[in-house]
């Protein structure tokens, strides 16, 4: 008499023995009454199920055939190879109930996978039946349809972005690449390529390229067309097969310039000065008239619809000392930037101390500059003003500058750096001048990124190991020179397969 | 001695005949080989009769009997009724019974002296039962199952029940019946012993597909290897020369 779980008097059950029916060996009773190996002699479960397989696989991309398209990436005798043989192998469900499956080691170079499977099966009278079933795949070796494209011809393209800027600098090609490296806008693309004025990108297909477009027109104003060239016909299916081509054209105007809009564009934007400075290029182009603050937003449409370019671009940037600076109006907020109108006294950094040229302007920048600071503007001295019927003024002061302080820390390292895309540069004609006007324009970059928050607003900055922070930093604490906050900086990520060491090789500086 | 054999390619010989110490009921088959087996074993012993109940040859599954008496179910026509006691030795009294449960071979298992009921039994039956076949009546279950008369067989030397019975229901069972028994097959594994085969005190019929392992395990538990007909319809002679001959 045992306790059951409830507290019930339950009669003990001992299972008797009896002798198998056919080998007379003692045994427990079960739903057959045939002990294990009577029933095993007599009975296999196994009948029916298939020995043996085959299996397609590429030895390029190490994946197998899931036919009639799909490929599947798997290592050998891994998990997901070992689920990939057993849809294979679906038909055998079918009939029996799959226990347990493994992989019988096999060397790799045999070509052959062996699966050791334990299956269960209801037999006569209702006794389940468990035998292990061994199963030999064979594995044949085919390119998939990808890589035997891609092994045929290697640098095979089908659409190409050719991206221009019809100006005489690159920092929009600087800026852009940052772009394109925060947002990954070029992961898809087989090579990328340096020319004259822009890059070109190559992509596998023609939504990828569109797809890159896309992206492009969103942080630039731009004007695209596009063209196909015929490259195979197959007038059986009517498949054509294309190379496209999408020519895109960046608008030449770019921040900091200096812009004499054409009278029916001044008129539509609501008479703005004639002259105007760009703030700033996103996907449309802000203007901003100095003299009287009023600005205006050119859509990319709008834009090349009655396409102008810069009077002066920022190369052309001249140094002033402000003697004195008179505030005029009270602070207005434009496009995110604080501006006033005021008067200023100027006097060319080249002109001071020799002669007494002293330019009285008004300016846009009051509240940004104190009597003593430094600014950059454009030098209208002595410029004809042509058919126009305005007064040029002597100088436009564009921003304040920091270069007397950047002297005096010139040639410290960052705490922070870019990365670059790796691009092929084409090193054919460009002598050493080339090289070392861009390696100015870059350093330029740099310091614009370090002035403008709004700049770096989308683009990704990384912590520098090597800079190392000097005594002169801590005395230069009161130093109003505009640098990173640290914060801002991404600890780089440290990638197993050197990429710290790409980037350096791959940098556009080299 | 355990004979093997068929009826009309079934295995299930204990379907189709009764087998008692006093005389034997069997189907009528198409062919007679059925019966000439038997006749061939028990001709000059007990009397083989040649009969259908209600109609059908399920007869062995219908009635229940033993020396003493037969039982028979509502079903049987009067013809068959009065066959069976013209046919039958007078001392054996042949009543038929109203019962609801009318395959009385499946829900009685008995011997000449103690017999094993379906649980759900009539009163007035298990009463006819005491008289008629002059037995101790008790309602049990075989490995749970309650149709006691198909599960298991036995006589009044040994029994063999299902192979599922354990050892504590083995023991009552041994217990109540005053015989040795065991649990095992017939017929290939077929665990509806009575089915599958008929008994009496000195041979055994069973189905065709018996093995031999089983064959041997019936023969051993009812003793019938040194069993012979004479000595226990006669009441046994204590001979000691009788028995080495």
């Amino acid at each position: 008499m045992e306790l059951g779980a409830s507290g019930m008097f339950v009669p003990a059950q001992t299972v008797g023995t009896v002798l198998c029916c056919i080998c007379g060996v003692t045994m427990a009773p079960n739903p057959t009454n045939m002990c294990v190996r009577c029933l095993r002699s007599r009975v296999d479960i196994t009948e029916g199920l298939p020995r043996h397989g085959a299996v397609v696989h590429c030895p390029e991309c190490r994946s197998y055939l899931h036919p009639p398209r799909t490929w599947v990436r798997a290592d050998l005798e891994s998990k997901e190879l070992l689920v990939f043989c057993l849809r294979r192998l679906k038909p055998l469900t079918r009939h029996v109930r799959l226990v347990h499956a493994e992989f019988v080691w096999t060397e790799p170079h045999s070509k052959r996978l062996r699966l050791k499977l334990r299956v269960q099966r209801e037999t006569v009278h209702g006794a389940i039946l468990e035998q292990s079933h061994l199963v030999e795949l064979t594995v044949h070796d085919q390119l998939c349809p990808a890589c035997s494209r891609a092994q045929a011809n290697p640098d095979q393209w089908s659409a190409a972005v050719q991206l221009r800027q019809h100006v005489a600098h690159r920092r929009t090609f600087f800026f852009l690449e940052q772009l394109i490296l925060r947002h990954g806008a070029a992961i898809r693309a087989l090579r990328i390529s340096e020319a004259d004025r822009g890059l070109d990108f190559f992509f596998g297909s023609r939504s990828h390229a569109v797809k890159f477009v896309e992206f492009i027109s969103g942080v630039v104003p731009v004007r695209s067309r596009s063209d196909k060239q015929l490259v195979s016909h197959d007038p059986k299916s009517n498949i054509y097969n294309y190379k496209h081509t999408f020519s895109v054209e960046i608008c030449p105007i770019c921040r900091e310039d200096l812009v004499c809009l054409p009278p029916k564009v001044a008129q539509a934007l609501g008479n703005l000065g004639p002259l105007v400075i760009c703030t700033k290029i996103s996907d449309s182009v802000a203007l901003l008239d100095p003299f009287t603050l009023r600005s205006a937003f050119l859509d990319a449409s709008q834009y090349w619809r009655a396409p102008f370019k810069a009077l002066l671009s920022s190369r052309q940037l001249v140094e002033y000392i402000v003697l004195d600076i008179e505030v005029e109006s009270s602070e207005v907020t434009v496009g995110g930037s604080r501006y006033s109108l005021a008067y200023a006294q100027v006097a060319r950094l080249s002109d001071f101390g020799k002669n007494d040229n002293i330019f009285t302007v008004r300016t846009h920048l009051g509240q940004l500059l104190n009597p003593g600071d430094y600014a950059l503007g454009y030098d209208l001295y002595g410029a004809n003003s042509g058919d126009l019927e305005i007064d040029l003024p002597d100088v436009v002061l564009i921003k304040k500058s920091y270069e007397e302080k950047r002297r005096n820390r010139s040639g410290k390292a960052r705490p922070w750096k870019l990365k670059s895309l790796n691009m092929d540069v084409d090193n054919t004609s460009k002598g050493r001048a080339d090289e070392e006007k861009r390696n100015i324009e870059y350093e330029e970059f740099l310091r614009d990124l370090e002035e403008n928050p709004e700049l770096r607003f989308n683009i990704s900055l990384y912590r520098n190991k090597d800079y190392q922070p000097s005594e002169m930093a801590s005395t230069a604490g009161g130093d109003d020179v505009p640098s990173m906050p640290l914060e801002d900086l991404l600890a780089d990520l440290e990638l197993s397969d050197g990429e710290e060491e790409n980037d350096d090789a791959g940098s556009m500086m080299e | 001695m355990a004979t093997r054999l068929q009826f009309e390619n079934s295995c299930e010989v204990g379907v189709f005949s009764k087998l008692t110490n006093a005389y034997c009921l069997v189907a009528i088959g198409g062919s007679e080989n059925f019966y000439s087996a038997y006749e061939a074993e028990l001709a000059d012993v007990i009397p083989v009769v040649k009969t259908s109940i209600g109609g059908t040859r399920i007869i062995g599954r219908l009635c229940a009997g033993n020396k003493n008496g037969l039982l028979l179910p509502h079903t049987t026509t009067d013809q068959e009724l009065q066959h069976l006691r013209n046919s039958l030795p007078d001392r054996v009294v042949v009543q038929r019974i109203e019962e609801k449960l009318s395959a009385l071979g499946n829900c009685i298992a008995c011997n000449d002296h103690v017999a094993l009921t379906h649980p759900d039994l009539d009163r007035e039956t298990e009463q006819l039962i005491a008289d008629v076949l002059g037995v101790e009546v008790f309602r049990q279950t075989i490995a749970g199952n309650i149709l006691v008369g198909s599960y298991c067989a036995f006589s009044n030397r040994g029994g063999l029940v299902h192979p599922h019975t354990s050892i504590e229901d083995q023991d009552e069972l041994s217990t109540l019946l005053q015989v040795p028994l065991v649990a095992g097959t017939v017929n290939r594994g077929s665990e509806v012993i009575a089915a599958g085969m008929t008994v009496n005190d000195w041979t055994a019929f069973c189905g065709s597909d018996t093995t031999a392992t089983e064959l041997s395990v019936v023969e051993s538990v009812f003793k019938l290897r040194e069993a012979q007909p004479s000595t226990i319809v006669d009441e046994m002679r204590k001979s000691l020369i009788d028995s080495y001959v």
